[in-house]
């Protein structure tokens, strides 16, 4: 019984939502996710790594602490736990099928990932205009890489939301549409794990 | 395509939701354990030596209040397969970290004497 047609809009989910024997089918979707976040784990594992043995290398350019402003980095970090929790919320109205209290989290946790997105942007920018770009020093392309990288997947993040926005308004909380909701909460929610680990290692090791 | 077919939410389409309660004391508990470092990074009250392993330490505890409270890890029985992915990802992170950090600070101290960064 198996309706493995084409994945939704190449979505991830692969199961039909037609039959009720799928149902147990969706149970697996969140594992397969699962593995790959635990690879997207192993990515950042290696660019951590990078990160840290490099950490030292400045050639001469400037350090941690010259260049992090940490009250800034402080509310980037806040940004993001809030928006961890607006979309924990976004999942608790998806439990109690409320459509509108869903496009409100998520509307929240979009404008709070945004506001990350932009404030990291800024901070490029800036340290880009003072001459330390990822050129400068081994040190400043391991920032560049590492916080790079974390930024590039939550604007992915964002991306999907958007997605999502689109697949609520055309279909509203269907099956299918809870479990790639409850798949983004599962992204969501590891991007902040990650950010624990840069303002950790990156930021706060380095102002220290 | 696949049909468009409305279906009425079910609980087990997934992992568990959570309650709001427990998102807010995952998110109490965060909030704490990313202000402590913050503060005393930023108050440079000690030095860095002594800062850093309360920094990682600190860390690693909120990355469990996250995995916890947000991603709804458990030993429950439904979870075993996230459960030994996860730990076969843990054994793999720690040996490319620790492995990486561990050659290269021997790299650095056979072939560039004198020249070890200052951590």
């Amino acid at each position: 019984m198996n309706i493995h047609t084409a994945p939704l809009n190449g979505t991830l989910v692969g199961h039909g939502d037609v039959h009720d024997e799928t149902h147990a089918e969706a149970g697996k979707t969140p594992l397969g996710f699962w593995i790959y976040l635990m690879s997207d784990c192993i990515l950042f594992a290696s660019i951590f790594a990078g990160f840290a043995v490099v950490r030292g290398n400045l050639a001469g350019g400037p350090n941690g602490r010259e260049l992090f402003e940490l009250n800034y980095v402080a509310i980037e970090t806040a940004l993001l736990l809030i928006s961890s929790l607006t979309y924990g919320l976004a999942m608790i109205s998806v439990g109690q099928n409320q459509l509108k209290a869903v496009y409100g989290w998520l509307a929240l946790t979009f404008l709070l990932g945004l506001g990350f997105i932009g404030m990291e942007i800024n901070e490029f920018t800036k340290l880009i205009a003072e001459g330390a770009g990822p050129g400068r020093s081994a040190f400043l392309s391991g920032f560049f890489t590492l916080v790079g990288t974390h930024g590039l997947h939550v604007t992915a993040g964002l991306i999907w939301m958007g997605v999502m926005f689109a697949h609520l308004a055309r279909r509203g909380l269907t099956e299918i549409n809870q479990t790639r909701l409850l798949l983004l909460s599962l992204f969501w929610h590891f991007l902040d794990i990650i950010w624990i680990g840069v303002f950790s290692i990156v930021y706060l090791m380095g102002a220290a | 395509m696949n049909a468009p077919v409305q279906h009425p939410p079910h609980d087990d389409a997934g992992a568990s939701h959570g309650t709001a309660k427990s998102y807010l004391i995952g998110f109490a508990l965060a909030l704490i354990l990313t202000v402590i470092p913050f503060g005393l990074v930023m108050a440079h009250v000690l030095p860095a030596a002594s800062i850093i392993p309360v920094v990682v330490g600190l860390g690693l505890v909120q990355i469990v209040v996250h995995l916890v409270f947000f991603l709804h890890m458990n030993t429950s029985s439904g979870q075993l397969w996230n459960n030994a992915a996860f730990v076969f990802t843990l054994v793999i992170v720690g040996i490319l970290v620790l492995g990486s950090l561990w050659i290269m600070y021997h790299l650095n101290m056979n072939m560039m004497p004198g020249m070890m960064p200052s951590d």
